[in-house]
């Protein structure tokens, strides 16, 4: 009991001063860039509600799910088809490097010559262009880094094609396409808010931005805070779901410590 | 601290390749490359893309060649190389100085890991509005964004690092009486190195994507700033050169940092195996 109330109070000690002393030190602030951390409380539920949920924060975080999808997807698929065949992996692998050294924002204007940027499309392609390349590449190493023996073993008894792929290729995979996937996502959160700092259209990034020209800093700072707790929570999300699916890697890296 | 293999393990092992391998490997690669640009130069003048849209590759390689003639092209790529490298620089300063700190001392560890796990996601985009304002298209506002980013890389590598002395080690060494500076030198620095190199070549990646994009977003001037110029102008061959440019800024930097991590750990075991 003791120690988890200890545990408890390591985790929230800290944040808790530091979000007092913001609140103590900006409280009679009058700088035009740092208003008091009250005011920005106080404008937080109002400006972030109704129309600006439906039509802006919703329809970002949809984007963000659909390409970060697309990109799990193809990266997976292709990384694995590499991964599993070395003169292909030879004949790709140096143009996959460029492809992943390139900057993802700088895919902004290169699509934004194809179609405009105004539409959903563009701009789920763009998030899904970025978040490829991390995944694609993480599962070329991670299906490389394979066990010969344990493929062999699988081959040798006659498992199917399929349940070879899922669950000796890919679950073998799968913790190094974690660590893709986990790259990917915070890429993704870029992307988002940058691909709507072009379009001049709605959106979170875009509001924040509208915000900003329109000299309303509270609602500014509020933007920033809400951008800062979804990157949060989205992080959250993606540890609970890496420490379900892969319980048993760290499983096996405890026994492996422990011999 | 979940998952400590996958991203933070130093060097992953590089399996041993003999040299015609290797020479069969390169040759398939550029193999590859010609390929991507044969496909290309034929979508565009089959018309099976506009080439409004994908310009032949022999046009893009053409606009880049008259992009490496002009002054205002090095200028910017002066200016896009030289932020890079002094937000990684501060960066790496700030984060080896806390890590260190935080990780050799218990209580500040426990105390700041959920600040840490807090912090580190919010994406550094979200404080473009805010530079923005203050600093407007000046280079600080790209610097703050680089420092920012490639901060919580290092500091976290760096936190590994230090958690992973042999307590065994440190208890010797206390018990042997070094000094604070001397355990900091021969024991805790040693093992920490192939994490803050690891941190380093994760950095370095990162610096480069937020150059560029303040560069791209706010018109932080570079290289950046050019593109979003030239594609706003319609110079279509231009921007795509531009694109290969700042890609291979890209390589090399990931080269350099794998060549910074070999030379650097050139003692370590994971590397001496790897020349064998």
């Amino acid at each position: 009991m003791r120690k988890v109330v200890v545990g408890l109070l390591f985790a929230v000690g800290l944040p808790i001063l530091l979000i007092a002393g913001w609140w103590v030190v900006s409280d009679g602030s009058t700088s035009f860039f740092w208003p008091p951390l009250a005011e920005i409380v106080r404008v937080f539920p109002k400006t972030w509600q109704g129309d600006r949920i439906t039509a802006d924060v919703l329809p970002s975080l949809a984007r963000l799910g659909l390409g970060y999808a697309i990109a799990l997807i193809c990266g997976i698929g292709i990384g694995a088809a590499i991964g599993l065949n070395p003169r292909l992996r030879a004949f790709a692998e140096p143009t996959l490097e460029f492809f992943r050294a390139i900057p993802p924002p700088v895919l902004i204007p290169v699509i934004a010559l194809f179609a405009g940027y105004t539409g959903w499309t563009a701009k789920v392609v763009t998030i899904s262009l970025g978040c490829l390349w991390p995944i694609l590449l993480n599962a070329v190493e991670g299906v490389r880094g394979l066990d010969e023996v344990l493929l062999d073993t699988a081959r040798s008894y006659r498992l199917r094609r399929r349940t070879r792929l899922l669950n000796v290729v890919l679950r073998g995979a799968s913790p190094q396409i974690a660590a893709g996937a986990r790259q990917a996502l915070s890429i993704g959160v870029i992307l988002m808010v940058v691909s709507e700092l072009f379009g001049a259209n709605r959106g979170l990034g875009a509001s924040i931005v509208q915000f900003q020209r329109s000299f309303a800093i509270p609602e500014m700072w509020t933007g920033i805070i809400l951008l800062g707790l979804i990157g949060f929570l989205l992080s959250v999300v993606f540890r609970f779901v890496e420490h379900r699916s892969l319980a048993w890697y760290r499983g096996l890296r405890r026994t492996d410590r422990r011999l | 601290m979940s998952l400590p293999a996958t991203t933070s393990s130093p060097v992953a092992g590089r399996k041993f390749r003999p040299a015609a391998g290797r020479r069969t490997d390169l040759f398939l690669g550029a193999l590859g490359l010609v390929c991507v640009l044969l496909l290309i130069e034929i979508v565009s003048r089959t018309g099976l893309v506009d080439s409004q849209f994908l310009p032949p590759a022999s046009r893009m390689g053409a606009a880049l060649v008259t992009d490496l003639g002009q002054r205002d092209f090095w200028i910017a790529f002066g200016q896009t190389v030289r932020g890079w490298a002094i937000g990684l620089a501060l960066a790496m300063l700030l984060g080896i100085a806390v890590g260190v700190v935080v990780g050799s001392v218990p209580f500040l560890r426990r105390a700041t890991a959920s600040t840490i796990e807090f912090l580190r996601p919010i994406p550094s985009v979200a404080l473009i509005p805010l530079v923005v304002l203050i600093y407007g298209s000046q280079p600080q506002s790209a610097l703050i964004l680089v420092v920012y980013a490639s901060f919580w890389q290092i500091l976290v590598q760096v936190l590994y690092g230090v958690a992973d002395v042999d307590p065994v080690v440190r208890d010797t060494a206390h018990s042997y009486r070094f000094t604070r500076w001397t355990v900091f030198r021969t024991v805790v620095w040693p093992t920490a190195l192939p994490y803050v190199v690891t941190g380093f070549r994760l950095a370095a990646a990162v610096a480069l994507v937020l150059e560029i994009t303040a560069e791209l977003v706010i018109g932080v001037p570079g290289l950046g700033q050019m593109i979003g110029v030239a594609q706003s102008s319609a110079a279509v061959p231009e921007t795509y050169a531009l694109v290969i440019v700042v890609g291979l800024i890209g390589v090399v930097v990931n080269v350099f940092a794998r060549r910074v991590e070999r030379h650097v750990l050139r003692w370590h075991a994971s590397v001496r195996k790897d020349l064998s």
